[in-house]
């Protein structure tokens, strides 16, 4: 693909603009926070033209934000956040993704790595039996049509009330696992048929789960608030979505938004940004019906957290209340939601898309848990399964400059094909095993395109955000134990 | 380029498949639009298994309907992804007996997914609008998918 010739104006070492004059259409400037080697390399595809792209669509303010984590996505770029005015502005699935709620779990433990490592093979044999993974994986929960409908509504509590996790797992979630105005009635059938059967699984792609063990600490105060004292310790991150459910809504509703994106008189340069006036028919029934994906993607991590706590408990013969095993928080990192923000000194009610970015809202914030007040919403940033991932908080500057929001994980560079040809020949689970991390993988064919070099580097994309000041780092973390789809 | 398939018509390729950062695409070539849909169809199977380890053991008719014929054929397609998420079906062949601007009807040869006897390449989640093109040129015609996987 051909390098993007645009124009980029830089603002300091870890923003860039590109103006309104760039492309006729642009209702705002674009955005990026990046570092000028990142820079390169997200230049060396068109993904800049979709920043611009996405300052094309009604009702946006602000900026069109890309995150430095950005690669080229459909329409919307990934790490891409912009921001629409409620009043005139629109709802466009593609800003959300098809993997609605694709995001991440922390759990962190009290067992240490010198604990876990003798028993890492038993561990993940017992985490690979115990929750679902892998292409075409059905859960072991079944569910009913009944039981789909209330599941929609009720987000993560709905399994927290089969005994699958505690209320307290629910506070450190972000929208406490259910985002409200969830509408079955906006659901297809066959939106429905796909979710039934895969509810309570990890999937297969870049989902995962990953044993870790904390090897820096950045900012002690902040960790011990979260339960993280010292290093050594022993997390667990889980990361999955809303499997073939969010993905049929996602189709279901981009489809309608294609008839009726020219009867609203909007014009875009890229079919797939399809959206429709948030305050239309069509824009509330795709606000309702990904509502309900949303909470299927919590009731799935709530699922596969109580699984992956009865694993711990097996393994190490102890309760996973003995086993320290309390969740540290649950982001979403695809979705969109109505949030209040203050643009040019005045409050505004808009709708945050937020397509492969995180929400990073500040201690401050009336959503960020109590338990968080003192430091901020924790921020989950995974990282490719050779390396590492970071936990951060949002920050005031966070609130101020990008309607609350970061980065979300490393970001691909290399095509799944280009991964695999430059991995050609060479056996990743045996490269990582040397390395110290055991993998098991549904699908071992797979793993050369999550391999470390089609990623960048995530301590790049959270030095960019911790200097520009838009989130805070934390703590790193280092994988011991994978489990892939 | 990834990959080179030869249709069962003649010499002509029937697809190729390109590289998307996030994704991956297709790329399906066909003498008339009948063929091109029958080809972009057995691009997204091959994407998802090997095309030579599926039989014909059952067939299956299906109707789509859309706008315009771009987006019946991304119609087509996610029905054929929504059959295998669901039903774990594999098709190999495709008959379209009827093709309008607005409406298809086709019979599907195939079988079920059986894991013993089936790789799984990838899971194709969808067909998207990203990028899609679908031409006609001196040959025939020519379409561009990318697919979420």
């Amino acid at each position: 693909m051909a390098r993007w010739q645009g124009q980029l104006i830089k603002i300091d070492d870890y923003r860039w603009k590109i103006p309104e004059s760039y492309k006729t259409g642009m209702r705002v400037p674009g955005l990026i926070y990046a570092s000028k080697e990142m820079l390169e390399s997200i230049c060396e595809e068109q993904t800049p033209e979709q920043v611009a792209n996405v300052a094309f669509l009604p009702g946006i303010v602000g900026h069109s934000f890309a995150m430095p984590d950005i690669h080229w996505g459909y329409g919307f770029p990934i790490g891409g956040v912009a921001a629409m005015d409620v009043k005139d502005g629109v709802i466009s699935p593609g800003g959300v993704g098809y993997d609605i709620n694709c995001g991440v779990r922390l759990l962190r433990t009290s067992l240490s790595e010198a604990e876990v490592r003798p028993r890492i093979n038993e561990l993940i044999n017992a985490l690979f039996r115990n929750v679902p993974s892998g292409l075409g994986s059905e859960g072991k929960i079944k569910v009913s049509q009944k039981e789909m409908t209330q599941l929609m509504v009720e987000g993560a509590r709905w399994a927290v009330k089969r005994g699958l996790g505690s209320e307290e797992d629910l506070d450190v979630t972000e929208e406490g696992g259910c985002l409200s105005g969830a509408d079955p009635s906006k659901i297809s059938d066959r939106a429905v048929k796909r979710g039934m059967p895969q509810s309570g699984t990890l999937g297969s792609g870049n989902h995962f789960l990953e044993v870790q063990v904390v090897k820096e600490i950045f900012d002690s105060d902040i960790a011990s608030i979260m339960g993280i004292d010292e290093m050594g310790q022993i997390l667990v991150l889980i990361h999955t979505g809303s499997r073939g459910f969010g993905h049929q809504v996602c189709t279901d509703h981009l489809r309608v938004m294609e008839g009726v994106v020219s009867e609203y008189g909007i014009k875009l340069p890229d079919r797939q940004l399809a959206c429709a006036p948030i305050k239309s028919s069509e824009g509330q029934d795709y606000l309702a019906a990904m509502a309900c994906a949303a909470n299927y993607a919590w009731v799935n991590r709530q699922c596969i957290a109580h699984w992956t706590r009865e694993s711990f408990s097996k393994v190490f013969g102890k309760s996973p209340e003995a086993l320290g095993m309390k969740q540290i928080y649950d982001v979403a990192h695809n979705i969109a939601k109505i949030e209040e923000h203050t643009i040019d000194g005045r409050k505004l009610k808009v709708c945050v898309h937020r397509k492969g970015a995180t929400r990073a809202f500040p201690a401050s914030h009336k959503d960020t848990p109590t338990c968080y007040k003192e430091v901020g919403q924790p921020v989950l940033v995974p990282g490719d399964m050779g390396r590492c991932s970071f936990i951060a908080v949002g920050t005031e500057k966070a609130m101020a400059e990008t309607f609350g929001s970061t980065c979300h994980g490393a970001g691909r560079i290399l095509s799944r094909g280009a991964a695999r040809r430059s991995m050609k020949g060479r056996d990743v689970a045996r490269e990582l095993e040397n390395r110290g991390i055991t993998i098991k993988a549904g699908n071992i064919s797979s793993l050369a395109e999550e391999a470390s070099q089609a990623y960048k580097d995530v301590t790049e994309v959270i030095d960019v955000v911790h200097r520009a000041g838009i989130s805070r780092k934390v703590a790193m973390a280092i994988p011991v134990g994978v489990i892939k789809g | 380029m990834l990959f080179l398939y030869n249709g069962l018509r003649g010499m002509k390729k029937a697809f190729k498949v390109l590289d998307h950062t996030a994704d991956i695409g297709i790329i399906a070539y066909g003498a008339d639009i009948e063929e091109l849909f029958s080809n972009a169809a057995l691009a997204l199977f091959s994407l998802i298994t090997e095309p030579e380890s599926v039989k014909e053991e059952f067939h299956l008719d299906l109707e789509v309907s859309s706008e315009d014929i771009d987006s019946l054929l991304i119609e087509w397609l996610n029905e054929l992804i929504y059959l295998f998420d669901v039903k774990h079906i594999l098709f190999n062949h495709f008959d379209i007996k009827s093709l309008t601007h607005n409406g298809l009807k086709a019979t599907c040869y195939g079988e079920d997914f059986d894991p013993m006897k089936h790789k799984l390449k990838a899971g194709v989640k969808a067909a998207t609008y990203h990028m899609l093109k679908l031409d006609k040129s001196d040959d025939g015609f020519q379409a561009q998918v990318i697919l979420d996987i």
